[in-house]
């Protein structure tokens, strides 16, 4: 089948960037969404023009490194799947393709459908962990964890950190990537005792990097490959108010 | 050269604490004076930064990725092995050891494998501690599975995303310490070359991804935890992105390499569909738990699965290795899925393939509990193949997976470079001639938070190294030559492109170099990659420039290196007149059709130096003993 791509196109952050348009005649519906970029990349190296320059690295949904607008959706129209394992199987001949990268403040444009999205590990590196040095642990069955917090807890560990909620969410919010991390340590009791001043200081760190707030839209939810729920962001609410009761006194709205 | 693989020898079970007790500590109020360089952020990389910074040390991180978190390992799905023993099903420290070595296939040391089961039970302990989500029983305590080649329940898992959530947990510490300010992190760069000064490695040169910039670092000591270099073959089950341009530069700066056709073929990928093929999807081993292989009784047989009546299936694993069945290590169930494909067995499109099928398990055990055990890779397999394997059997083919064979280094985990280290999948150590499953995940982590944190001290104890900068005349060259390589990659202006050659070199590499090697193969191979290499120089098309995010220019570079490590991939192999784990030499094999192995001619690690490009490395064997575990035929039947 034919499929027609208009691609963003800008060589760094600071040019201005351009739609083209582009043909890709010969696309096999067994392609992933990425091996027709390298048809049309190897194509364009044919001719003499530069490829289209986009992240990837695992091309099996797990890294979190791939991932850019088409149609303005995040990923794409298929729900709960990344850009690499969507297929082309999806899309029918002669359809008209707009791929365009993340759009947020805190992701600026690196090039082409390439993004920053240092902001993310930074809000890790302010508190998404626990603190546990190695060689510090107990014996892995000295704390039992109820299965189903267990399960809970993986549910949000499944997020990438691909920035796709932050991508699609109208107020660029970065809600549902952070409370994906503070449900996943927060839920098991291994994570309990830092679970205030982890929140705190995620919220701190997702303030200075201009992430938007949360206004329950949704939108994050609907785009998420892993299907991360809002729940995550209802439960990281809890946790910010409470340590807010806790620590200050001071209350403020709420988290993301 | 004499190697010196510095192993302990007495009581094997004692010999990793009296071996640390003989190693030289660096005061604590002394560490945050030494700097050590980690190239690579996955399992072993950031294992072993985040572990060194919270010793005390400066640490300097690098990965090519935009994150630490998303280094290959983060990929790895079904499990990681552990002598727990908290089933009481028979296992101990012993047994894990005696299966690697056993599923080695003798190639490895006895030393190295004994401290790796030992330390395998810390390390669950730190992930749960990091809080990594395992599967549970009811009960709340930790839950097992039993995993390729293993008679007893040692795997811990996550879901289908063990790797992941490994990574996961070694990247929030790694994080947890860039915050505190002893990780400085450099994402997004590239290590290309080691600066080893005085005959110890002193630090590395870069170049950043986004601006072209290329930089030295320097430290007391460089770690590489960079990863395997199964792109070498094209396809395989990689990340895009793996290569071994760190490994190799820093081979050429003097550190042997060690077993290089030591391949591991996974049997259990989805197989190729077209040319387009990008890379190929591994399908988690787990499934062989319940999933059972079979192909048509007859050649040629174009029926659908469901039309193939019992009486005309062949179960060939079952068949063959009746007491492991489906569960045989993944050299044999890989050669024996070519083995009918060659006889014209095979099914689907490319008649390159097997079924996996998983009708009976469903049958049993109802489709919720095959839901519930492998509901991800279910839906992965449908999203690519558009089949549902809840109705139809898979489609599986063997693929290149793991590489056993990596930069030599001795039990302290140092090359032959001082100074320089290697951890995980980037070294040579652990697993001998073949992997078992669930166990790469086991020794990068082991590597990382264990072993080398304490070896580390000892060499920064003992060497006083002067200060050195990018002043430095073997910087400066090292930078000179960096430059020359890029110069050179952007100036070939020939008509095609990286992949199309990368494509080429990995076709040759699959055929005579793959699951089956023969010498004639090998030879005819040995006399292409030079001609392809030279091919690729001049005909290479790179467009862009050097100053900004090039991904052609990155990935050309990696291709330069995969075409020169290509050429010792084979040569190894045509050295090796045996065969032994994942190398499979045809004119090797037991009556069976089981490899058969020499002992008494190649009963070593083969460790090569790097003499010039095209020109013969030479070889150095490191003997290998075994006191322990008595080097038998490996039998699965
Ligand atoms: C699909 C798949 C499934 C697997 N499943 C399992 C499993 O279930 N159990 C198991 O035990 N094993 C499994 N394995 C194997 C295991 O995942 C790997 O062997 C292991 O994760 C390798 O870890 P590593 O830290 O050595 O390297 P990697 O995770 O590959 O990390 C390499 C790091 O080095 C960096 N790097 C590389 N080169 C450079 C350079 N030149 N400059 C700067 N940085 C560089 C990269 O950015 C990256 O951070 C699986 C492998 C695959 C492919
Ligand atoms: S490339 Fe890794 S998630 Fe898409």
């Amino acid at each position: 089948m034919r499929i027609v791509l208009h691609i963003s196109r800008q060589r760094n952050g600071g040019a201005k960037p351009k739609l083209v348009r582009y043909e890709v005649p010969n696309v096999n519906h067994e392609m992933s969404f990425l091996e027709m970029l390298d048809v049309l990349n190897e194509d364009l190296i044919a001719k003499g023009e530069e490829p289209v320059a986009f992240d990837h690295d695992c091309r099996e949904g797990i890294c979190g490194m791939c991932g850019c607008m088409v149609n303005g959706l995040a990923h794409g129209p298929r729900p709960g799947t990344t850009l690499c394992q969507l297929h082309m199987r999806t899309f029918k001949d002669g359809d008209q393709l707009y791929l365009e990268p993340w759009r947020s403040a805190a992701f600026p444009v690196v090039k082409d459908l390439v993004v920053d999205r240092s902001a993310l590990d930074r809000l890790i590196a302010a508190g998404g962990f626990i603190s546990v040095a190695t060689g510090e642990a107990p014996d892995g069955n000295a704390i039992p964890v109820p299965k189903e917090a267990a399960e809970r807890s993986m549910d949000a560990a499944a997020c990438i950190g691909c920035g796709a909620c932050v991508a699609q969410c109208p107020n660029a919010s970065a809600s549902l990537f952070m409370g994906a991390k503070l449900a996943h340590l927060g839920l098991l009791p291994q994570g309990a005792p830092e679970r205030d001043a982890r929140v705190e200081a995620m919220v701190a760190q997702a303030r200075a990097e201009g992430f938007g707030s949360c206004t329950n839209i949704g939108e994050c939810e609907a785009v998420c490959p892993k299907e991360i729920k809002l729940d995550v962001i209802a439960l990281m609410n809890r946790d910010f108010l409470h340590a807010q009761i806790l620590g200050r006194g001071a209350v403020s709205e709420n988290a993301g | 050269m004499l190697l010196d693989s510095k192993c302990p020898t007495g009581p094997i079970e004692t010999r990793w604490d009296r071996h640390r007790f003989n190693l030289k500590l660096v005061n604590p109020a002394n560490k945050r004076k030494h700097t050590i360089i980690v190239v690579g952020t996955g399992l072993a990389g950031g294992s072993a930064a985040a572990s060194l910074a919270e010793l005390g040390y400066n640490v300097k991180c690098f990965c090519y990725q935009d994150s630490p978190r998303r280094a290959h390992s983060i990929a790895a799905q079904g499990g990681i092995n552990a002598a727990k023993n908290y089933h009481n099903d028979g296992d101990s420290i012993y047994r894990l050891f005696y299966d690697t070595v056993k599923g080695g296939d003798f190639r490895a040391r006895e030393s190295n494998v004994y401290r790796l089961a030992q330390v395998s039970v810390n390390i669950i302990d730190q992930c749960v501690g990091q809080g990594v989500p395992f599967a549970r029983e009811y009960s709340g305590y930790l839950d097992n599975r039993s995993f390729g080649g293993a008679q007893v329940s040692r795997t811990f898992y996550a879901r289908g995303q063990t790797g992941q959530q490994l990574l996961l947990g070694a990247y929030q510490a790694l994080e947890r310490q860039i915050g505190l300010g002893t990780v400085e992190m450099h994402p997004r760069t590239e290590m290309l070359d080691v600066i080893v000064i005085d005959g110890k490695a002193r630090g590395i040169v870069t170049r950043d991804l986004l601006t072209g910039k290329v930089e030295s670092f320097f430290g007391d000591a460089v770690v590489l935890g960079t990863g395997g270099y199964g792109n070498a073959y094209y396809l395989s089950t990689n990340a895009k992105n793996c290569n071994a341009t760190a490994i190799w530069r820093a081979h050429k700066r003097g550190a042997l390499f060690a077993n290089p056709c030591f391949t591991q073929i996974h049997p259990t990928c989805i197989p190729v569909s077209g040319d387009y093929q990008s890379k190929l999807t591994l399908m988690s081993e787990s499934l062989r738990n319940d999933g059972r292989v079979w192909v048509p009784l007859k050649k040629g047989d174009a029926r659908a699965a469901s039309q193939i009546p019992e009486n005309e299936r062949d179960y060939f694993l079952e068949r063959k290795y009746p007491s492991f069945g489906n569960l045989v290590p993944r050299d044999v169930a890989s050669r024996n899925a070519k083995q009918v494909c060659d006889e014209g067995r095979g099914v689907g499109e490319t008649k390159l393939a097997v079924y996996l099928d998983f009708r009976d398990a469903i049958n049993r055990l109802g489709k919720n509990v095959i839901k519930e055990r492998y509901g991800n890779l279910f839906d992965m397999y449908q999203r690519i193949t558009g089949e549902d394997p809840y109705e139809l059997p898979m489609r599986i083919f063997p693929a290149i997976h793991y590489t056993m064979g990596g930069l030599w280094v001795d039990y302290n985990l140092m090359s032959t470079i001082p100074g320089l280290y290697v951890t995980g999948e980037a070294n040579f150590s652990d697993h001998g001639a073949n992997r078992l499953g669930a166990s790469a995940l086991m020794q990068g982590l082991a590597d990382g938070y264990f072993v080398l944190p304490n070896t580390i001290n000892d060499y920064v104890a003992s060497n006083k190294l002067d200060k050195v900068d990018a002043s430095h005349p073997v910087a400066r060259e090292a930078e000179a030559q960096v430059n020359g390589v890029t110069k050179r990659l952007l100036e070939a202006k020939g008509s095609r492109s990286v992949d199309s050659h990368h494509k080429e070199l990995g076709k040759l590499m699959w055929e005579y170099c793959g699951m089956g090697r023969t010498a004639e193969g090998l030879k005819y191979a040995l006399s292409q990659i030079p001609a392809m290499r030279e091919r690729f120089w001049g005909d290479l098309r790179v467009l862009g420039n050097g100053e900004e995010l090039n991904q052609s220019l990155e990935r050309a570079g990696r291709v330069a290196d995969f075409f020169e490590l290509a050429e010792l991939i084979c040569i190894d192999a045509l050295n090796r007149n045996e065969s032994c784990g994942g190398h499979f030499r045809e004119e090797y094999q037991t009556p069976e059709g089981e490899a058969a192995r020499d002992d008494e001619n190649y009963s070593y690690v083969a460790a090569w130096e790097f003499k010039g490009v095209g020109a013969a490395p030479a070889l150095h064997k490191e003997p290998l003993t075994f006191e322990y575990v008595h080097p038998a035929q490996r039998s699965y039947k």
